[in-house]
């Protein structure tokens, strides 16, 4: 029985899925989305619980800017900008005054409406409804300096020249953005930000603005989870509404949570190790399946498919009970109440 | 008293939370065997309201198709000049009927368009329903205009009171849990899915579809049970399920000291565990519980209403009711009161804190999972129901103050009849959306809600 079963698993495909996945479009997306949640959670301690809005904000931004407003590519990624700030000001202005958990729910709520008016009929002229914005790609496929043809890369690794150009950007953008973020937190705004999070009534007691600030992090935090967006939609030419489902967000706090909150690093880390591990995972399920070792009976491709979702729930709640840290962070960064 | 408790102990109870649930619903996936039989059918009925006349009329030459549970083709047909079409197939199990919204009548649409497909469980020797809601061109579309009437508005009233009622009686728990122990629970949309399913496993399966040695026990162990019996299974399953989330999982978590934060990060790892664990038990397509569901409206005055609605809005309105003298009369409920408003002086004048905790968490899943019922009951059964409903509970306890019973109750019934009534302006698709913003607005306005106290929200 164990012969057979070394024979029916491919485990060399397995493993090249999952360590191409650990770098690839979607591995980058959640690391941009959780550094964005780094800036709020880990050091500023806002409870976003509805990152994936402003991700959808900042691919719908971008894709809004050729499609309707017919505009070049740099203002388009400007647009998105602008969608993922305004989105930040509207969750920010009513909840930031009071205690944590209101900009948890007010978030998780936005995003949700978000997803409900993009993909509604009444918007329909301009977001495409549940098919969503596809023709916005081309402006940007002419500026790949890559053959769409050829293919790029070593090993398992490999990308034909369209995907390459993608990846070489957001892993620009994540280089960008660990940089900043970790400039500013050294910076005298970042220690006022990490004043914040630990005694807000401290910090206003210094005469700082902790309302100000805070609707400061969110935007910070908001705009690089809209860029997330940005490099979804130009990885997958395509922004569809359902793509930006509310376990979205969750997925993005396990990344973050796994890599360890309030370090530079740990969103880049967790988002590899995730995406490794799901792709692990899922191909080895969808191997046993395909190969009648779990019967259809049990499980069949597509429920293959919603384990992950089980994984995220299960490790989310586990290890905010005994590794709240993550892998690399302190656990003293993690002793936070809502104020 | 579990402060002692340690990693590895904590670590066992919290795996044995999640065996246990995964093992009840992964079990309640398991169909009871079709039986022999000969004369199954599956079948449905059209009809929409009149724009002119205001009636009810049946919609003849609907094309329909019906695929069994693998998608295999089994049958198709047209509705005859009553609405009614019936396919027969090929025995009892599961069936999705799927309409071709291209035959409906001109300016007839499906309610739901992602509805043309919805599943259908056959009984042995019986006719198993489909329902698909029809709507009219004023109905379905945008910004109706001049379609503002003093009976639509009565119409949409009622019938946003009757959700308003269900609603809070979800809310309630989560408030009640909220002002007690601080917690924001984000898996409660989570309690009313599992009532909701809860009723629709007893009410079509029984406990053979767990136990197959129990084939041909009496119902509710060999076979489903009618729909009433099914809900007084669900519910004490509800406080159940209350009960075992506070004593092994939150009760053990606030005495490790665990933030409030992380715990509020645990229940939404928790409710997306479960909310996807209900989906691979019960599967993606929407179905209907066996009795009661196909039933046409009275005239009340100038509203209509089915029996099912005013008997369901009428046991919630008591409940309420109850509830309600339980929080002023009782000693219990005093001390729920207490404690959600001084947790400390509560616990120095004497009141046992843990205990009023467990029975808020009891009650709490014993209302959810009633109101999860008749959620199912007045719309449809749905493993995502949890998520839709946990935001909507959300825009009745921040409207109505959050932490405060009767102001869940009252933003409850103002959600409600808002996203009804503004349907006469707003597209049907967007309702849900319409009261998140009003979510939003009422931050904005009066950040402590209709009922709440200025200092709880600084």
């Amino acid at each position: 029985m164990d012969g057979f079963f070394v024979f029916a698993i491919d485990w060399g495909f397995i493993f090249d899925q999952s360590v191409k996945q650990a770098v690839d479009i979607n591995a980058i997306v959640y690391a941009l989305a959780a550094i964005g949640l780094n800036v709020h959670f880990g050091y500023a301690g806002l409870l976003n619980f509805g990152q994936v809005g402003f991700v959808a904000m900042g691919a719908y931004g971008m894709g809004l800017g050729i499609t309707y407003w017919q505009t070049n590519p740099a203002i388009a990624v400007l647009i998105g900008i602008i969608f993922s700030v305004v989105f930040a000001l509207i969750l920010g202005l009513p909840t930031l005054r009071l205690r944590a958990d209101y900009l948890a729910i007010v978030t998780i709520a936005a995003a949700e409406i978000v997803r409900l008016m993009a993909r509604s009929t009444a918007l329909r002229d301009i977001t495409q409804g549940a098919e969503g914005l596809n023709e916005f790609i081309g402006p940007f496929r002419d500026l790949n300096p890559f053959s769409p043809g050829a293919e790029y890369g070593f090993g398992p690794f490999v990308w034909s020249g369209n995907r390459f150009y993608t990846i070489v950007i957001g892993w620009t953008l994540i280089a960008l953005f660990l940089l900043l973020v970790w400039q500013l937190m050294r910076s005298p705004w970042g220690r006022v930000v990490k004043a914040i999070r630990e005694d807000e009534d401290a910090a206003r007691a210094l005469g700082k603005s902790a309302y100000w600030y805070k609707l400061q992090a969110l935007i910070l935090g908001g705009v690089i989870g809209g860029f997330g967006g940005m490099v979804m939609a130009l990885g997958n030419a395509t922004v569809q509404p359902d793509f930006f489902v509310a376990p979205l967000t969750f997925f993005f706090w396990l990344v973050l949570i796994l890599g360890g909150v309030g370090r530079v690093w740990s969103p880049v880390v967790g988002a590899i190790i995730f995406w490794a591990l799901i792709t692990f995972i899922q191909n080895l399920g969808r191997q046993l399946v395909a190969d009648g070792l779990i019967p259809t009976s049990i499980m069949d491709t597509t429920q293959v498919d919603q384990i992950r979702f089980w994984i995220v729930g299960a490790a989310l709640a586990l290890l905010m009970v005994f590794r709240p840290q993550g892998i690399f962070g302190s656990r003293e960064e993690m002793a936070l109440d809502a104020h | 008293m579990n402060t002692s408790l340690g990693l590895a102990g904590l670590g066992r109870r919290l795996v044995g939370v999640f065996i246990l649930v995964a093992l009840v619903l992964g079990l309640f996936a398991i169909f009871a065997s079709p039986a022999m039989a000969e004369n199954e059918m599956v079948g449905t009925r059209f009809v929409y309201t009149d724009l002119e006349s205001g009636e009810r009329v049946p919609a003849p030459g609907v094309l329909v198709t019906v695929d069994d549970s693998n998608g295999e083709f089994v049958g198709e047909g047209e509705s005859d000049a009553d609405g009614v079409v019936e396919i027969p197939v090929d025995g009892p199990g599961e069936y999705a009927m799927t309409v071709d919204p291209a035959s409906l009548p001109p300016g007839v649409f499906l309610a739901d368009a992602e509805r043309a497909t919805v599943s259908v469980q056959v009984l042995p020797n019986q006719v198993g329903r489909a329902i698909f809601q029809l709507a009219n061109e004023s109905e379905a579309g945008a910004s109706a205009g001049g379609g503002v009437t003093f009976r639509r508005v009565a119409q949409l009233t009622v019938e946003g009171l009757k959700f308003g009622v269900f609603l809070a009686m979800a809310a309630i728990g989560l408030s009640l849990i909220f002002g007690t122990t601080g917690l924001i629970n984000f898996a409660h949309g989570e309690m009313v899915g599992w009532g909701m399913l809860m009723a629709y496993f007893f009410n079509v399966f029984g406990l053979v579809g767990v136990f197959g040695f129990m084939e041909g026990w009496p119902a509710p162990f060999g076979g489903g049970v009618n729909l009433v019996w099914a809900i007084l299974i669900a519910v004490p399953l509800g406080m159940a399920g209350g009960w075992v989330f506070d004593r092994y999982l939150f009760a053990p978590l606030r005495n490790r000291g665990v933030s409030l934060i992380a715990a509020m990060i645990v229940t939404l790892g928790l409710s997306i565990l479960v909310r996807y664990v209900y989906l691979f038990a019960f599967g993606g397509v929407p179905r209907f519980f066996l009795d009661f569901t196909a039933q046409s409206g009275i005239e009340i005055g100038v509203i209509e209403i089915t029996p099912k609605d005013l008997i369901t809005g009428i046991i919630s309105v008591l409940i309420l009711v109850l509830v309600g003298v339980f929080l002023q009369q009782t000693r219990l409920g005093k001390a729920m009161r207490a404690v959600s408003d001084d947790r400390d002086l509560a616990e120095s004048s004497g009141i046992n804190v843990q205990r009023v905790i467990s029975v808020v968490w009891i009650m709490g899943g014993g209302l959810a999972a009633l109101g999860g019922v008749f959620i199912g009951l007045s719309e449809q059964v749905s493993w995502n129901i949890g998520f839709r409903i946990l935001l909507l509970i959300f825009a009745a306890v921040v409207l109505g103050g959050l932490g405060t019973a009767y102001g869940a109750l009252i933003g409850a019934l103002v959600v409600g009849v808002g996203i009804q009534v503004s349907t006469l302006w707003i597209p049907t698709e967007l309702k849900n959306v319409g009261a998140l913003i009003l979510l939003i607005v009422a931050l904005l306005i009066r950040p402590q809600g209709i009922l709440g106290s200025r200092e709880r929200v600084g």
